[in-house]
């Protein structure tokens, strides 16, 4: 996978993962291209598109399209189900997930996607094996974080 | 799944304000982020946004660069930036903070630090090289989510030099015992792989490893580097798919934990992952594609669910099926599968359909025809990508007969387009098939003009370089060359009559050329009014210089009859003082032919032949000129290579060859799969030592000469040329032409909505015109007769030295074959590095009894002893696949199930030898060193001292002199006890009369001191020996402890003596083996906080360096060797019943790097100390 694009029906980019370097840009020039294309298709059309020497493959979630760039060569159908796959993380972790979910903690989402692409491949597809790795980081968080609200309270920070 | 996120949003402002609603409410309203958002919803148009960004930033410019910023702070900072980039406003300025964070932050801010650095730089950003220590660091901390967080950082960004620095770590986590690390560290080695494969080209036999993991996750990571490698070289790895076919097995049979499974699907994208792997290895290759077919066979069946996962496995079996040898009952299933997807009603699957179809077609041209139909109704689809699919599965059927169907259809759709990339590709498509199965003179010239006008400029510069030299060279009936080329003036005076501004400078420059090179064909043609009409381009804006450039040299060779000495000097006066260097010499070319009528007509010739021209491509002409220049001094030349060669020798740090030493970038004729003869030609023929022969005519004309046609589909390879063009061509030939005039009429009719009926008769025209000539034995192809796909221009043959490349294709060899029965046992060779020898099953058996039997195997037999067992346990499973299908009895659990018992039957040989048979040596080797306190003269009259019987089996120290006077000795001895430590003292009476009224008392603060008895005599006969015991407990962790005491007597009637003793103690005293699996040692290392690293002094000896190190370090303090596994070693031991503290120890070039944690502070330090110790004293 090369890129990994979330944006609104507005064409407002709610996330974005590259995994080909690129400069920014050229990452805007894109990603405002592939919106444009992705928005101009009509609901029943089908999934993929073809720009540049890749495919897009994208699908809409509520207001939210989640879209990827894929190579040639590669399988679409599997694609489409790796933005599924990332659907149904989002699902799980923020409980029937919404796209102010999605703005609001998109570091989350970022986090969520890197435990299931890493480098531009699945990593890990286990949805269980994701949320643990994602839950064990959090919870060092939250514990990290109890004690300084207490303080905070207090006015010492 | 849509339905539940299908709940929100058409009113996304609205919505902000309610706290209840789960996405704003987990955030506090008071968070900054939180109201940057809210404010930049609310805002309606950009400009407000720009300035409501533009202050944010530089309110975080300010708190970044203050020094008062906390960590905390810093982070919220971040998240902010992140966000502002992402509206795509720049935030440079908080990169290096980032990086800070990173770096300094805990675990919370460096997470934080990390994704923004991960999404804020790519790889080749300088500030990237901050990073490099601090994921070193992470990656070597004792904090599992910092190591994940530092391998997600470099599997994302890494600087692609600095690989080495960090390879070793990331390379030691492939045997870390969480599999999360080792999955990530396998992903961070396959993203090295890509961008550097020859630093982690040591590291193969690692991957293996990596292939045989037991967790199904690290074994689906491994096969990313496994579809790389194999499709670099399949050849190296086909011993492999043996393996591969049964690890698919498994998976589709359901072995793999639950977990994996997607829409009750087992792990589709391992699946997939493999069948692509297959797909390569079995390809033009029956012995290895008799190994799957099997599998894919079951695959195929297994897919039945209808979900889009399961056609996505589907797609990709088909594919394997395709790409491998073949076999007709497997090829048929695809087929059939493929028109199930062809046929769908989803849109998506018909569009894979189409792809499969494109793939297969070649080998099996009757599936298009079975499909004509649904291609036909797909060609007005009303999405454009299903059109562009089916055009690109019709580029791959055309042949002579349809190719001006297909053709309109392509230049069709290119009216539609408006993306440069499609245009380029179909215009590349079409100049091809224009070429190659071209009807007649007329239809060329206009698809050509088509192209020229549609590609334009951006066009792959090879389509008009080989026109020209088509046009140049000619075919090989005279005749037929000059009616082309004559037919070529013809359509280009016209096309420059008409209005020509808008035609792109490509074409231009072709035209121009043409009507240079061939206007004097036409007769009856006025030579002024063509030298008018070029003239005229001259002057035209937005000509560029090139174009111009071609125009005058076009014009040069029509410098001739009446009016030329004029159009000479005219030229001169308007170019002759041109800015531009080429353009004034053409110019002043110009005037010297035409002043010279003898030059020129000697430098161009008319109607030139291009066979009779001879090019000295070893440019002897220059040779005097250059014996001189050498003579005077000059260096002598280098071809490029050459130069960059030594360059590369020169660098004294080079840590990556280069690669490609052309100076000619090839990828840019990489877009397509076209490849520009000319450019290829042209830089080895610049190399100078090259036997092609190359020629640059001049500065502004092509390349014509020498170049060999490399892409060539069949029929374009100057060896595929048929002799003569036969009668039913023609026949044919004229037959399409009323079909295509057919076709064009149905195109029109269809727009005006004619009766359906009338629709269908139209399609079937257009599939009769599309299809015709696809296999013989199509019973819908109304056209009947097909004909072997004639070339209609065909070159003239020309002799041709080509280098043959010396090319040692290596022949898989035969042993493959036996080989595989090894590998189709799961996992049984793989553990194995080195390659085992052919003889298989009949090693098992033995090598199994060995390891069993004797003891003699214990550490260094591990990893081939854990091989066999292995092997043997797949081969049972593969002989009983009857276990049922709700057990999941993956490879996996078996292999845990037996790297366990591996373990304990180790356990019961190493236990007896350290604690019960060899108490003696043991004890010996403990003496003296480590009870340094009191004297070191060991007692002579050691006979008298016994041990309780109780004690006297368990592992104990020699007996030691406390500390003696005139009536009493005090010795001691140190029993180890698996709970405590006991000290038995000895009080001998020294003399004859007896002792009275005897009291111990043991102080010592560190420990916990218990008496267990013996403490109080009464009466100690002369020359007789009591015995006092007490345990010892150490709780917290101490080097060496020291113990006090006194012992009080009355050696005489109420005259009390007391005995001061005093004696120390080493932690090495209150170390126990730990006795754990791999598992639990994994287990526990993760939850250990406490931890110390050193590199110790590495003991040299007969055997393996770490097997004698460890087993001196355990035979001097108590410790269990856990596992070694190839350089790394992990050892166990605890502190009495209590902490334990876990040993990594792994040889590190000259040295033994240890690692050691315990959930005890300073347990490490301590028993490091004594690791040190030990060996320094070995």
């Amino acid at each position: 996978m090369q890129f990994m694009l979330l944006f609104s029906r507005q064409g407002k980019l709610r996330l974005q993962k590259w995994y080909i370097p690129l400069s920014d840009t050229q990452k805007k020039k894109i990603s405002r291209e592939v919106i444009q294309m992705v928005l101009a298709r009509k609901p029943k059309m089908c999934s993929f598109l073809e720009w540049r020497d890749l495919k897009i493959v994208y699908k809409r979630y509520a207001s939210l399209y989640f879209c990827c760039a894929v190579e040639d060569q590669e399988n679409e159908l599997i694609t489409l189900e790796i933005i599924h796959r990332y659907v149904e993380l989002l699902d799980k972790y923020f409980g029937s997930v919404c796209e102010l979910d999605i703005i609001f903690n998109f570091e989350k989402a970022y986090y969520i996607l890197d435990e299931f692409i890493l480098g531009g491949e699945a990593q890990e597809t286990s949805k269980k094996n994701v949320l643990k790795a994602i839950e064990q980081a959090d919870m060092l968080q939250e514990e990290a974080e109890a004690p300084r609200s207490v303080l905070e309270e207090i006015g010492l920070t | 799944m849509s339905d539940v996120v299908e709940k929100t949003l058409s009113a996304l402002p609205s919505l902000l304000s309610l706290d209840s609603q789960p996405g704003a409410g987990k955030l506090s309203s008071t968070s900054k982020l939180g109201s940057l958002i809210r404010n930049i919803t609310e805002l309606t148009s950009k400009h407000e946004e720009e300035k409501l960004i533009k202050r944010e930033l530089a309110a975080l410019k300010e708190q970044v660069s203050s020094p008062n910023t906390t960590m905390k702070q810093m982070r919220e900072a971040m998240v902010r930036a992140i966000y502002c980039e992402m509206l795509g406003y720049e935030a440079s300025f908080t990169y290096i903070h980032a990086i800070k964070l990173a770096q300094q932050g805990t675990v919370l801010e460096k997470r934080v630090g990390y994704l923004a650095v991960s999404l804020f730089l790519n790889e080749s950003h300088d500030l990237l090289l901050l990073l490099v220590n601090t994921v070193l660091k992470d990656l070597q901390s004792s904090n599992l989510i910092e190591v994940c967080m530092a391998l997600t950082v470099v599997s994302q960004v890494f600087p692609k030099d600095m690989i080495p620095a960090i390879l070793p770590v990331v390379e030691e986590k492939l045997t870390h015992p969480k599999e999360i690390i080792r999955r990530k560290a396998v992903l961070a080695l396959y993203k090295f792989y890509l961008i550097a494969p020859n630093q982690v080209q040591h590291i193969h036999a690692k991957f293996r490893k990596a292939l045989c993991d037991k967790d199904p996750g690290v074994m689906t990571a491994s096969l990313h580097i496994y579809l790389q490698l194999i499709k670099e070289s399949p050849d190296m790895y086909k011993e492999l798919t043996g393996s591969f076919v049964t690890i698919l097995k498994q998976v589709v049979g359901g072995k793999l934990p639950i977990d994996f499974n997607y829409h009750s699907v087992p792990a589709p994208w391992l699946q997939i992952q493999l069948l692509r792997i297959l797909g390569l290895l079995g390809r033009e290759d029956q012995s290895t594609s008799e190994l799957m077919y099997d599998v894919l066979d079951e695959s195929l069946r297994r897919a039945e669910m209808n979900h889009n996962i399961t056609y996505a496995i589907l797609y990709e079996c088909v594919k394997a099926i395709y790409s491998i040898y073949p076999k007709s009952e497997l090829c048929e299933k695809a087929a059939k599968c493929i028109g199930n997807f062809v046929l769908s009603p989803k849109i998506n699957l018909k569009y894979l359909g189409l792809k499969a179809l494109t793939y297969v077609v070649q080998q099996d041209a009757n599936l298009a025809l079975q499909h004509q139909m649904t291609i036909i109704e797909c060609l007005d689809h009303p999405d454009l990508i299903i059109k562009k699919e089916t055009l690109e599965l019709l580029f791959r059927i055309t042949n002579t007969q349809n190719v001006t169907v297909i053709v309109e259809k392509m230049l069709g759709f290119l009216k539609l387009s408006n993306d440069d990339y499609t245009i380029v590709d179909l215009v590349g498509k079409v100049a091809e098939l224009a070429e190659k199965y071209a009807p007649d003179n007329e239809w060329f010239i206009q698809t050509m003009n088509e192209v020229f006008s549609f590609g334009g400029d951006m066009m792959q510069p090879d389509i008009p370089n080989s026109f020209l030299r088509l046009l140049a060279e000619g075919c090989e009936s005279a005749e037929e060359s000059r009616q082309l080329r004559l037919y070529a003036v013809d359509s280009y005076l016209a096309v420059l009559q008409k209005d020509s501004a808008h035609l792109p400078q490509r074409f231009l420059q072709i035209i121009s050329w043409v009507l240079g090179e061939y206007s004097h064909l036409k007769e009856g043609l006025d030579v002024q009014e063509v030298r008018q009409l070029l003239m005229k381009l001259l002057d035209r804006k937005g000509v560029t210089t090139e174009t111009r450039c071609w125009v005058l040299s076009s014009l040069m060779k029509l410098c001739e009859g009446p009016g030329a000495d004029e159009m000479a000097q005219e030229l001169v006066e308007r170019w002759g003082s041109s800015l531009d260097p080429l353009l004034r010499q053409q110019a002043q070319e110009l005037l010297c032919l035409s002043l010279d009528k003898d030059l020129r007509t000697r430098t161009l010739p008319l109607a030139t032949t291009w066979d009779g021209l001879e090019v000295d491509s070893s440019l002897s002409f220059l040779d005097g000129f250059v014996a001189e220049a050498l003579a005077a001094g000059a260096a002598p030349y280098k071809p490029p290579h050459q130069r960059q060669q030594e360059q590369c020798q020169e660098k004294a740090l080079s840590l990556e060859p280069y690669g490609l030493s052309l100076p000619v970038s090839l990828s840019s004729c990489s877009l397509t799969d076209r490849q520009s003869p000319t450019l290829l030609s042209m830089s080895s023929g610049q190399s100078g030592n090259s036997t092609e022969p190359s020629n640059k005519a001049g500065s502004s004309k092509l390349n014509l000469e020498g170049v060999k046609r490399v892409w060539g589909k069949e029929g374009y390879l100057p060896h595929r040329e048929v002799p003569e063009e036969s009668a039913p061509v023609e026949e044919a030939s004229s037959a399409v032409q009323s079909s295509s005039q057919q076709g064009g009429a149905s195109d029109k009719s269809s727009m005006a909505h004619t009766e359906p009926v009338e629709q269908d008769k139209e399609k079937q025209q257009l599939a009769s015109s599309l299809f015709v000539g696809l296999g013989s034995h199509n019973a819908t192809s109304l056209m009947g007769k097909s004909e072997t796909p004639s070339q209609r221009f065909r070159r003239k043959p020309r002799t041709q030295v080509s280098t043959s490349s010396s090319v040692t294709s290596e022949k898989s060899d035969s042993s493959h074959s036996s080989r595989s029965t090894v590998d189709s046992f799961l996992y049984g060779s793989l553990l194995e590095e080195e390659p085992v020898l052919p003889q298989p099953n009949t090693s098992h058996t033995p090598r199994v009894t060995t390891a069993n039997g004797s003891s003699e195997t214990k550490t260094q037999s591990f990893i081939p002893t854990n091989g066999t067992f292995e092997g043997e346990e797949a081969e049972e499973e593969e002989e009983e696949p009857t276990q049922t299908e709700n057990d999941i009895t993956s490879v996996t659990a078996h292999r845990t199930k037996q790297g366990s018992l591996i373990m304990n039957s180790d356990m019961v040989i190493v236990q007896p030898t350290m604690w019960s048979d060899q108490p003696k040596d043991w004890s010996q080797d403990d003496s003296g060193d480590l009870l340094s306190s009191g004297s070191d003269t060991h007692m002579e009259t050691s006979p008298l001292l016994l041990l309780p019987a109780d004690l006297r089996d368990l592992p104990h120290s020699n007996i030691n002199t406390l500390a003696a006077d005139q009536s009493l000795l005090l010795s001691s001895c140190h029993v180890y006890r698996d709970d405590a430590l006991v000290l038995v003292i000895f009080l001998s009476n020294s003399g004859e009369t007896p002792i009275q009224e005897i009291a111990v008392q043991l102080n010592c603060e560190q420990l916990e001191v218990a008496s267990l008895r013996g403490n109080v005599i009464d009466t100690l006969d002369g020359l007789g020996t009591s015995v006092c015991r007490y345990t010892l407990v150490m709780d917290g962790a101490h080097t060496q402890v020291e113990m006090t005491g006194t012992v009080s007597y009355q050696a005489g009637p109420g005259h009390t003596q007391t005995l001061p003793f005093s004696s120390k103690l080493s932690l090495a005293d209150f170390i126990r083996p730990l006795v754990i699996t791999t598992e639990e040692y994994g287990k526990l290392w993760l939850s250990f906080s406490h931890d110390v690293k050193q590199n110790l002094k590495l003991l040299k000896g007969d055997r393996d360096p770490l097997v004698t190190t460890l087993d001196a370090l355990k035979e001097t303090l108590q410790l269990h060797i856990v596992d070694i596994i190839g350089s790394e070693g992990i050892v166990a031991c605890r502190l009495l019943q209590g902490a334990p503290c876990l040993l990594h120890c792994r040889i590190h070039g000259d040295s033994l790097a240890v690692w050691l944690r315990s959930s005890l502070p300073g347990l490490p330090d301590c028993v490091l100390y004594y690791c040190q110790k030990a060996l320094l004293e070995h």
